[in-house]
Order: structure tokens, then C-alpha cells, then sequence
């Protein structure tokens, strides 16, 4: 649906050129959730804007459903806009109209007659539920409100393709969630593939297929949410799944030497992942049972990433050479993922 | 006061509403689309030309620079071609409305300007053209704006054309200075400056009911 050919944007300023995009390549699939992490100035807000191009790219080609826009003159790329949705971080309505009159914005935009508006508006302001509101005006909404009305303002067009950007970064948790939420059911409802960069991994989280890691410019690492999640490659990955998950070893264990070799009274430091339905399974208590050994547990976390339970368990087990040894044999015949840390005593 | 005194009163009040009206309504038509141009060349907005907004700008600026009682005098052949004379209370709309229309179109400037870049954005990402963002974006949202800033140049006016009395264009201030003060006629003085203080308090009054009537950012 939306492929960008090595897309390169400098800015040139007095004190030098910013390479604020260097030869990012990214093919988006139709009907996915598609999102871009990234901390602020990595690019991820350029990024997403020469998908519609708000930001003309310095160099490379910005497909989307097989037009090429960055060949298209001035009134071919606002055509090409009109279906391509786009919801902002500061929800940027027109304070001088009502919710209503906001939606109906890019179809007066289109030339569309009032009764075309009018049938398209309504079930607009049904699906995001604010039929009660429409002649408010924005500064009468909360920010959720405000949000919703961006997003059936998005959708008046009805567009392939929603760019987020930023969308619920102004927004509190449990209003994040709503939107979300919505979000994730206008995708399966209208088969919108959706774009959403955020630097907020709790959201990534939620409803992505796809992420896209961005640093400096560049797409550092890129793979399906559960992949990336549970098998993240670089520190900048790392650090954002530890803003949910924590992978580091509990303070208590922190001024503890681990050593690599089994000694003598020495207990197994393991972390255990479980994905998907074995994160049910009475693991530990079979362990315990089997293998004749003790399971201390020194954190534990499950996470739905997608709707797929993802649990980690950090777990000391004590016990004979012998034992231990068979107990690793038994963790790794599973479903599991597993991570020896070291032995401590 | 004898009622020849209050006929001509009311005769200049009508004057100088004249001279203001039609003077704020050309002003506002010519400085609305200087406004709007100046606006949109800027640097990083939606129709960018640099050279056409230092242009304009400085001829706004030269204008502005220039005090209204030499522009008046400096600007008489001018009035004569527009008008056919420089005498007279339709003369003096025209120096007023030279000077006012580059004040209207900095204020319409400002006003603009305070529109937050992200709406412009966000009606680009529709696909809205240049015109349609001037005309269905930065206009109706600095509304508001606009009528407290056309309100200011209201009263500007005001006080200019009775600066433009005393060149013989008529109104409150010829009628103060002819009797009020070559006559020494307190009473009109005083009478003239009470009608002009009562027209001041009533424009900027309207101005602020209606700029708050139409900006719905505080509601």
C-alpha cells in the first residue's frame, strides 16, 4: 500500500546541513497497523510526512497505492491527498467551527453539495460517538473529543490510508486507550491501513502488526510487533521494550556476582519467556516436581502484545549439578524461550 | 447652546461618520488583501515569495512611517485626480484611506499570523488548495482578531479625520477648531469632544461584543 524508495531529506541551514531522513527504505502492507518508534528527533515526524508528502523529500520515491506522489504537480498531489487521512498530536481543528463543520472540512474542501456532506458526516459522528456534540465547538472538548473529531475528520474522505501522528501523545492513559481502541476498530471495520509514529511504546504495543525502530535518521530495525518484542537487537529497541518490560535483574541481584561455572551450592539464574498459550501452563509446580528442584521466583510479568499473552519470569533454581542440568532439559523440550543469566550463590 | 449650534454639531457628527465609514470600508478592502498577501508570502508559508513580501512590506512600512498630516498635504494631487478636489469631506477620504489601508493590512497580518502552523498543515493534508486555506482556514479562524484590529483602525480614523478637519475636510474637528478654538467656544469645544469621546466608546464597544460573539476559542 505505502512504499517509500530510499528517502533521503536535508535541511539546509546556516549552521550546516541536518540529515534529518538518510536513504529509508519501508514497504507498508494494506490492512495493517503500521508504527514507527522513535525517540524525538529521530525523524520519525519527517518521516511521516513525506508519506504525504507535507515534507518534500530530498531524494527517493514515495509510493502510495501505486501512485508515485513525488512525481505529481501541485493539484495531482492534492487529489492524491484526499485519500490519504491524517490525525495530529494537538488534534489541529478549526476552532471556529463545530464538531460537525470540522468534519465536513475536507468534503466542502472536495466541492461536495450539502445533503452529499450531510450523509457522510453522520455516520462519521456515530462511529467516534459524538452525535450528542455536534454543535460544540472544540474548545468545548476534551482532549479524547477533540481526538475523535480529528479522526472522523481524517476518515470524511474516506481514505486507504490513516497517518497518526503522534496521536495520543497529548492524551492521558485511559483516554489513550479508548482512542486506540477505536483506531484499532476502524481498521478492521474499513480495512484502513493505518501508519502511527509515537515514541510511546505502551501504544506500539497495543495495536501495531508492524514497528519500525527509527534512530538518526535511519530505520534501524524492523519486524513484526511480537518478533521485535521478544527478540529485540538494538540498544534503542532494547531500552524501549524496557519502558514496559523490565529486563533488567532485580535490584537485590544487581551487587551479586554471577559467575558462568556451576560451584558447589550455587543456584541457576534463568529468564523464561512464554508466548501465547503456554503462558497458561503450571510450569513452574512440574519443574518443581520433576526435576527435584527449588524455584524462587524473582519477577514475573505477563504483557498482551496484539492480544497475545507474552509472559517473562525471572527464576533462581537451586538444587544438584544433576538436577539443575536435567531441569534445563526440561525448560528447553517447551515452547519457551529461554536465557541462562548465570549462576549465583 | 442655540439649536443653529446643535444643527451644525449634528451636521459635522454626520460628517466625520462619512469620512470614517467609507474611509475604514476602501481601507478595509484594500488592506484585507494586503494583509492576506503579506501574510502568505512569508518565509515557510503556504505561498512563499520573499522578494513580493519585502516589496510590499516596505511600501507598507513607508506609508506607515509617514505622519498623517504630511501625508495628507504631500498626497493633494492625488486627491485632486481621484476626487476632482482637495477641499471638502470626500477629499479627505482619501488621504485617510492611503494611511489606514497599510495600518488595516499589518493588523490583518498579525491576526493571521497567530494561527497555529498546524491547522495550515492539517488542511494541506486534506488536499486543501492556497486559496481554500486563506479563505476557509485563515480568515474565518482570525475572524475574531480581525474585528478587534478593523475596530482599531476605526478609531485611528476617528482622530485622523479630524486632524483632516482642520484642513478643511469638515466634521468634529473642523467644527471644534473653527468655533471652538479661532471663536473661543468652550461650549462647543467641550460639546465636539463629548460627541467624539461617545463615538470612540461606542465603536470600541461594538468591536468587543462582536469579536467575542465570533471566537468560539473561549466558550
Amino acid at each position: 500500500m505505502i512504499e517509500l524508495r530510499d528517502i533521503e531529506k536535508t535541511y539546509y541551514t546556516k549552521t550546516g546541513d541536518i540529515h534529518a531522513l538518510c536513504k529509508t527504505s519501508l514497504t507498508i502492507n494494506a490492512g495493517e497497523i503500521f508504527g514507527v518508534i522513535g525517540q524525538s528527533g529521530a525523524g520519525k515526524s519527517t518521516l511521516i510526512r513525506c508519506i504525504n508528502m507535507l515534507e518534500t523529500p530530498t531524494n527517493g520515491q514515495v509510493l502510495v497505492d501505486g501512485q508515485d506522489l513525488t512525481a505529481m504537480n501541485e493539484s495531482e498531489l492534492r487529489k492524491a491527498r484526499q485519500s490519504i487521512g491524517m490525525i495530529f498530536q494537538h488534534f489541529n481543528l478549526l476552532s471556529s467551527r463545530t464538531v460537525f463543520d470540522n468534519i465536513a472540512f475536507p468534503l466542502e474542501i472536495q466541492g461536495l453539495s450539502k445533503t452529499e456532506i450531510r450523509k457522510k458526516v453522520e455516520p462519521l459522528l456515530e462511529l467516534v460517538g459524538l452525535e450528542e456534540r455536534r454543535e460544540h465547538y472544540p474548545s468545548q472538548l476534551s482532549g479524547g473529543q477533540k481526538q475523535r473529531v480529528g479522526i472522523a475528520r481524517a476518515l470524511a474522505s474516506s481514505p486507504k490510508v490513516l497517518l497518526c501522528d503522534e496521536a495520543t501523545s497529548a492524551l492521558d492513559p485511559q483516554t489513550t486507550k479508548s482512542i486506540l481502541d477505536l483506531l484499532r476498530d476502524i481498521n478492521q471495520k474499513m480495512n484502513l491501513t493505518i501508519v502511527m509514529i509515537t515514541h510511546q511504546m505502551q501504544v506500539v504495543k497495543e495495536i501495531c502488526d508492524h514497528v519500525a525502530v527509527i534512530e538518526n535518521g535511519k530505520i534501524i530495525e524492523e519486524g513484526t510487533m511480537f518478533d521485535l518484542f521478544t527478540n529485540p537487537q538494538t540498544p534503542t529497541t532494547k531500552d524501549f521494550i524496557k519502558s514496559i518490560n523490565n529486563m533488567e535483574l532485580p535490584e537485590l541481584l544487581k551487587n551479586t556476582p554471577i559467575s558462568k561455572e556451576f560451584t558447589n551450592g550455587s543456584k541457576l539464574l534463568v529468564r523464561i519467556s512464554f508466548i501465547g498459550s503456554s503462558a497458561g501452563e503450571p510450569l513452574i509446580s512440574s519443574l518443581v516436581k520433576r526435576c527435584d528442584v527449588d524455584v524462587n521466583i524473582l519477577y514475573g510479568n505477563i504483557e498482551n502484545i496484539k492480544d497475545t499473552p507474552y509472559g517473562t519470569l525471572l527464576v533462581e533454581i537451586s538444587g544438584t549439578a544433576k538436577a539443575l542440568t536435567s531441569s534445563m532439559d526440561y525448560l528447553k523440550a517447551r515452547n519457551l524461550r529461554i536465557e541462562v543469566i548465570g549462576y549465583v550463590s | 447652546m442655540s439649536p443653529e449650534i446643535i444643527n451644525l454639531l449634528i451636521k459635522s457628527f454626520f460628517e466625520t461618520c462619512y469620512m470614517v465609514a467609507v474611509s475604514t470600508l476602501i481601507s478595509t478592502l484594500i488592506g484585507l488583501p494586503l494583509g492576506v498577501i503579506l501574510t502568505v508570502t512569508r518565509k515557510g508559508h503556504i505561498l512563499e515569495n520573499i522578494p513580493l513580501n519585502g516589496v510590499l512590506g516596505a511600501i507598507v512600512n513607508a506609508l506607515r512611517s509617514t505622519p498623517f498630516i504630511i501625508l495628507m498635504v504631500a498626497i493633494i494631487p492625488i486627491t485632486r485626480i481621484v476626487v476632482g478636489t482637495s477641499i471638502g469631506t470626500t477629499a479627505a477620504i482619501v488621504p485617510l484611506t492611503i494611511s489606514a489601508a497599510p495600518f488595516v493590512a499589518r493588523i490583518i497580518e498579525s491576526a493571521l499570523l497567530e494561527i497555529d502552523h498546524g491547522v495550515i498543515e492539517a488542511a494541506q493534508a486534506m488536499g486543501a488548495s492556497p486559496l481554500q486555506i486563506i479563505t476557509k482556514v485563515l480568515l474565518p479562524e482570525a475572524l475574531h482578531s480581525i474585528v478587534l484590529g478593523v475596530t482599531l483602525a476605526i478609531i485611528s480614523l476617528i482622530g485622523y479625520s479630524a486632524m483632516a478637519g482642520a484642513l478643511g475636510g469638515g466634521g468634529l474637528g473642523d467644527l471644534a477648531i473653527r468655533y471652538g478654538y479661532q471663536r473661543f467656544r468652550v461650549d462647543i469645544m467641550i460639546a465636539t469632544v463629548i460627541v467624539l469621546i461617545a463615538q470612540v466608546q461606542i465603536v470600541q464597544s461594538l468591536g468587543n461584543y462582536l469579536s467575542k460573539k465570533l471566537n468560539k476559542t473561549k466558550l
